[in-house]
């Protein structure tokens, strides 16, 4: 990867989160490039999936919650998290997998066609060859092409989280966000969902919550390493890996952290 | 410290009395309930058998007991019930879904939930009494199957708004954070996710206040339904266009409790047998509704698991 290629795809901008009074992002900016996988380490509770969800505006679900700073997205200049642009739009650009698989009680079709569903697409031939085309680059469809009609639950828990993001690909997003999409998983599991991973960075830009530093290494370009809202050091990921900058970043990645 | 092995054995022994003990007390106290369901339902079908043949749901009542039947009181009862179904169920579900997922959580948000709350405890004459100037002298629905199936969906609306709002707070938060983020609407959300998988619940609920209603006397009373009624309501089907009628509403009627209360209030022995009989029919279709109940809820919740 040489620089020429990177793009930038958003920019966080001095963002800051609180719930409620209590602030658990502080001033953070980082960039997401496209076609890159970026990282975001840190200890438990440091604000990583706080950070996340400010992509796609999730926090608005709930009251009492507000932002501070800006999320940019590029080339089109637009703050995700103004007041002027409506969540739902937000959304429909950037798609979300979650840590614990949640596909919904329906059929397996009926899981990847939602999405479109929501958009107006109901016509039989376009949800047919965009529910194929979503389930084969999630690596699913082989397993699912002859029971789509089966309910999602009869699925694995490896096969549930690639069929959520299948249902979050179909979509066909500009950035994808995964927050420790393997956490539940088992090893055999997770590898098949890193591989995806590598191929799937060639659509868009992703953001990925991790507490593996092997998954991050492996999967990652860049690395942000958060600890208690803040963002401590941001790096190429072979940089963090070998020679971070921070005493701080050493320490949680070869495990001496407190 | 260590206890010793036989310190041990004895100690557990000692403490595992109280197991039996309330095994005991618990299971005395569970068949002195359905014992007292049973002995009362058997001494009701004892009373009224011989009075349980097929004429007795195709006769109409009789100043002479073994003439009599239950024709217009059932027929009654299952008018009434399908307008306080229909008035209820939509009402309560859209108003459990407005509390639970729109409304915003203030104080006035907060106010009203207690009140759904409690107004489940207001005693059903208060309900006649309200209704008997509301429906049947204010709004001139005289005393009509109309009048009585608004009043007993006012009354078990409330029964309704909660079983609702439980079923729909069952539906987990991970479900509809996945349907947000694909970028759903608040009412894409709740009309392809939240209401399809909370229906067993909701229906639960429904049935759980018709099983309420249909034993409901005193608002009833209250607004007016007649004791003896010796002919049907209007058809709901009619032989010339449109085919459907709705006279039925504004007809007089009577209902399986008032019969029964009729029967009972006669000095002669063989009303009682028919109040009896009445009884048990009743009681087989308050029954029948729950396992209705229960059966929807298993085979509706087959499908869902989180
Ligand atoms: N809904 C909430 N309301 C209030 N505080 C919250 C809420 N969710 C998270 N927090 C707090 O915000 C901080 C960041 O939480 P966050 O969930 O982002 O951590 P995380 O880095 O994702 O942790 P983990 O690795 O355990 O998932 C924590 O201190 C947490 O207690
Ligand atoms: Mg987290």
């Amino acid at each position: 990867m040489t620089e020429k290629e990177t793009i930038l795809k958003a920019e966080a901008r001095d963002l800051s989160f609180y719930y409620g009074q209590a602030k658990a992002l502080k001033n953070i900016s980082l960039p997401l490039y496209d076609k890159k996988v970026t990282a975001l380490i840190g200890p438990s509770g440091c604000g990583k999936s706080t950070f996340l969800r400010c992509f796609n505006r999730m926090h608005d679900l709930y009251p009492n919650n507000h932002y501070e700073g800006e999320i940019v997205l590029h080339p089109d200049n637009v703050n995700v998290l103004s007041d002027k642009v409506d969540p739902i739009e937000v959304r429909m650009r950037i798609s979300m997998v979650f840590q614990k698989p949640n596909p919904f009680p329906k059929s397996i079709y009926e899981n990847v066609a939602y999405g479109l569903r929501v958009r107006g697409i109901n016509k039989k031939s376009i949800l047919d060859e965009k529910v194929e085309e979503a389930l084969t680059n999630a690596a699913l469809w082989n397993e699912a092409k002859d029971r789509l009609q089966d309910l999602a639950f009869n699925l694995s828990g490896g096969q549930q989280q690639r069929l959520c993001i299948a249902r979050a690909l179909a979509i066909d997003p500009e950035i994808m966000l995964f927050d420790e999409p393997t956490s539940a998983l088992d090893p055999i599991a997770t590898a098949s969902i890193e591989e995806l991973m590598d191929e799937l960075k060639s659509r868009f830009s992703i953001l990925i919550v991790t507490h593996n530093m092997q998954q991050a290494a492996r999967v990652s370009d860049y690395t942000a390493f958060l600890y208690l809202g803040e963002l401590i050091e941001y790096n190429e990921t072979k940089k963090i890996f070998t020679n971070p900058d921070r005493k701080e970043t050493e320490d949680y990645i070869t495990g001496r952290f407190g | 410290m260590r206890f010793t092995l036989q310190e041990m054995r004895t100690m557990i022994a000692r403490h595992k009395r109280w197991d039996h003990i309330f095994g005991l007390v618990g299971m005395l106290c569970l068949l002195l309930g359905i014992l007292t369901l049973v002995v009362l339902f058997g001494q009701l079908l004892l009373q009224g058998m011989e009075r349980l043949t097929p004429e007795f749901f195709t006769s109409f009542p009789s100043r002479r007991a073994e003439n009599a039947g239950i024709l217009s009181a059932w027929v009654g009862t299952v008018a009434v019930m399908l307008v306080t179904a229909m008035t209820a169920v939509p009402l309560g579900v859209a108003a459990a879904v407005y509390l639970e997922e729109y409304a915003p959580r203030n104080w006035m948000t907060a106010i009203i939930e207690i009140n759904v709350t409690n107004l489940a405890g207001v005693p059903s004459i208060v309900y006649g009494l309200l209704a008997l100037g509301l429906f049947v002298y204010q709004f001139g629905l005289g005393q009509s199957i109309l009048s009585a199936g608004l009043t007993l969906a006012l009354l078990i609306l409330p029964v309704v708004i909660v079983a609702t709002r439980e079923a729909l707070r069952a539906v987990p938060g991970s479900i509809r954070e996945a349907a947000y983020a694909l970028g759903a609407t608040r009412w894409q959300m709740v009309s392809g996710h939240v209401l399809p998988y909370s229906s067993a619940g909701i229906l639960t609920g429904m049935i759980i206040g018709l099983s309420r209603a249909i034993g409901e006397t005193a608002p009833i009373i209250t607004i007016g339904a007649l004791t003896f009624i010796a002919f049907l309501p209007n058809s709901p089907v009619t032989t010339d266009f449109p085919f459907i009628s709705f006279k039925w509403l504004m007809d007089p009627f009577t209902v399986m409790p008032i019969q029964m209360f009729n029967w009972t209030s006669r000095p002669e022995e063989a009303f009682q047998l028919n109040a009896a009989a009445a009884g048990v029919v009743l009681l087989v279709m308050t029954l029948a509704m729950n396992g209705l109940a229960i059966w929807l809820r298993y085979h509706l919740r087959k499908k869902i698991k989180w």
